[in-house]
């Protein structure tokens, strides 16, 4: 119980009390640091008994992409619909551009610019590609029927897709299914974007199709976090790295440094020195 | 000699393509373990090698014979068993019923309820224990010994160590060690490195549908296999 209390303490003063670390930018002097564009503070989520998150502290600045990493049910498919609005944080607060969002929902969270690409993409199957992207255009940042028809175009140019703009989305193959789901979130306009393991599956050539489009998006200076198990294709484009186990955070910063990091080789392939 | 043959397996899952010309050897007596990150194809690759999910192309041979299109159950009679990620017991059967349902779906030989129990002296008191009563521990023992039921000529084991407690990991890969020594054949994907590289007499490391890298323990470095698995060293086609 008293871990609990613990826990709850750090979630108000964003202090890791367990590995002793200030998770969030520990280079930048605590004072002078200027205020994340996403940030999530001290997050728990519980499922029943079950604990997915354990204090984990996130921030992601403007103009910046970071991935994260971690083996399975290390939680961060839950952090990101904590950060998107998806599900709600047992304890812990979200906060966007310094104000706390933690009670709003997708739907305003994205209006608000946060914009999700999901891991399993759900496009409306009976509705064209066009259709599908007009519908984040339109509906995601509020645009006129006329801004978000030009939306939609940018977009899917951007994608590639404009060859296949007319199809039924269930009539896609698993790659554009995969660049649908992101011209989606992006017709929402957002300033930040959330991708949740968007480049499983892909050949290496698609693969490297999916770094050029995420690099233009990098020069829109929209910001990026990026679940990948794809770890070679995601230290591509990112300037930070998260790793993530078990409901924490392990390790973060340079990529290269996070990936040699023992701590994560381990997370991954077992203790170095555990069997003897 | 060589027991079991992949020749340049692809496999999917609807649109995506999970296990890429996937090409090994697996000898008499040898241990092969699988490692490789989340999605990397492992399991699809021991399914479609058991038979329990059928490869878009290439060849699966056991002796020789190509097995490619010889259903899961037929595959058991000729000697391969899974024991499958997450054990998949009949939960409302005894231990000893899941050990002869395997047993009369199998090939003749060694193992019988007798010989398994012996193998794994935890399941003795447990036999007339419905199998969802037990700990994650013993039901892995279970799902090993229904295996074995089969009298199989290869034993692939999906992650054995799967959610279970460092004590009862260890008292399944002392039971693994035993029958590793006995000769058996086995095909294991095992997410501990460490433990791979001291049961194995080879491991192969698989990224993104492919094995990228193979070797015996004694050849391979921890680093090697790191590298290997986070791709590091790749680059992506420009």
């Amino acid at each position: 119980m008293s871990d609990y209390s613990e826990q709850r303490l750090d979630s108000r003063t964003g202090f890791d009390v367990a590995s002793g670390v200030v998770v969030s930018s520990p280079e930048e002097p605590a004072g002078g640091r200027s205020v994340p564009l996403l940030e999530a503070v001290g997050i728990q989520k519980r499922f029943g008994a079950l604990v997915v998150l354990n204090g984990v502290n996130f921030a992601v600045g403007s103009d910046e992409a970071v991935g994260i990493v971690g083996p399975n049910g290390a939680g961060k498919t839950t952090l990101l619909s904590i950060l998107a609005g998806a599900q709600r944080p047992s304890g812990g607060r979200v906060l966007l551009r310094g104000d706390d969002v933690t009670g709003a929902g997708s739907a305003r969270r994205c209006r608000l610019g946060i914009a999700r690409a999901h891991q399993v993409p759900k496009p409306f199957g009976d509705m064209t590609v066009f259709e599908n992207v007009f519908v984040g255009a339109a509906m995601g940042s509020r645009k006129r029927r006329s801004e978000a028809y030009d939306r939609s175009l940018e977009v899917l140019e951007l994608c590639d897709m404009l060859d296949v703009a007319n199809r039924p989305a269930e009539s896609l193959g698993l790659l554009h299914r995969k660049r649908l789901e992101l011209a989606r979130a992006l017709a929402t306009e957002p300033e930040v974007l959330l991708l949740d393991e968007i480049g499983a599956g892909l050949t290496d050539e698609e693969a490297a199709a999916l770094v050029v489009t995420i690099r233009e998006l990098r020069r829109q200076r929209v910001a990026i976090v990026w679940i990948e198990h794809i770890v070679h294709v995601l230290v591509q484009v990112i300037d930070r790295l998260v790793a993530m186990d078990a409901g924490r955070v392990i390790a973060e910063g340079a990529p290269d440094e996070v990936m040699r990091d023992a701590k994560v080789i381990d997370a991954y392939l077992g203790s170095a020195g555990a069997v003897a | 000699m060589t027991l079991l043959q992949v020749e340049s397996l692809d496999v999917r899952h609807g649109l995506l393509q999970a296990v890429r010309e996937v090409s090994f050897e697996l000898g008499e007596g040898e241990t092969l373990a699988l490692v490789g990150a989340n999605g990397a194809g492992k399991t699809t690759l021991l399914r479609s090698i058991a038979g329990a999910h059928r490869p878009a192309a290439g060849h699966v041979l056991l002796d020789g014979k190509d097995i490619t299109r010889v259903p899961a159950h037929e595959r058991v009679k000729l000697g391969i068993a899974l024991v499958p990620e997450g054990r998949r017991l009949f939960p409302g059967l005894t231990v000893e019923e899941n050990l002869l349902i395997a047993g009369a779906n199998g090939r003749p030989g060694p193992w019988n309820v007798k010989s398994v129990l012996e193998a794994f002296p935890l399941l003795e008191p447990l036999r007339r224990h419905r199998a969802g009563s037990l700990s994650g521990g013993e039901q892995q023992a279970t799902a090993i010994g229904r295996a074995l039921m089969t009298n199989p000529r290869v034993l692939l084991l999906d992650e054995v160590s799967l959610g279970l407690a460092p004590v009862a990991v260890d008292g399944v890969y002392r039971s693994l060690e035993k029958l590793i020594e006995s000769g058996a054949t086995i095909l294991l994907v095992e997410q501990d490195l460490g433990r791979a590289l001291k049961v194995a007499s080879r491991i192969a490391c698989m990224l993104e549908g492919r094995i990228v890298l193979e070797g015996t323990p004694a050849e391979l470095t921890r680093e090697r296999v790191t590298e290997a698995y986070f791709g590091l060293k790749r680059s992506v086609p420009a």
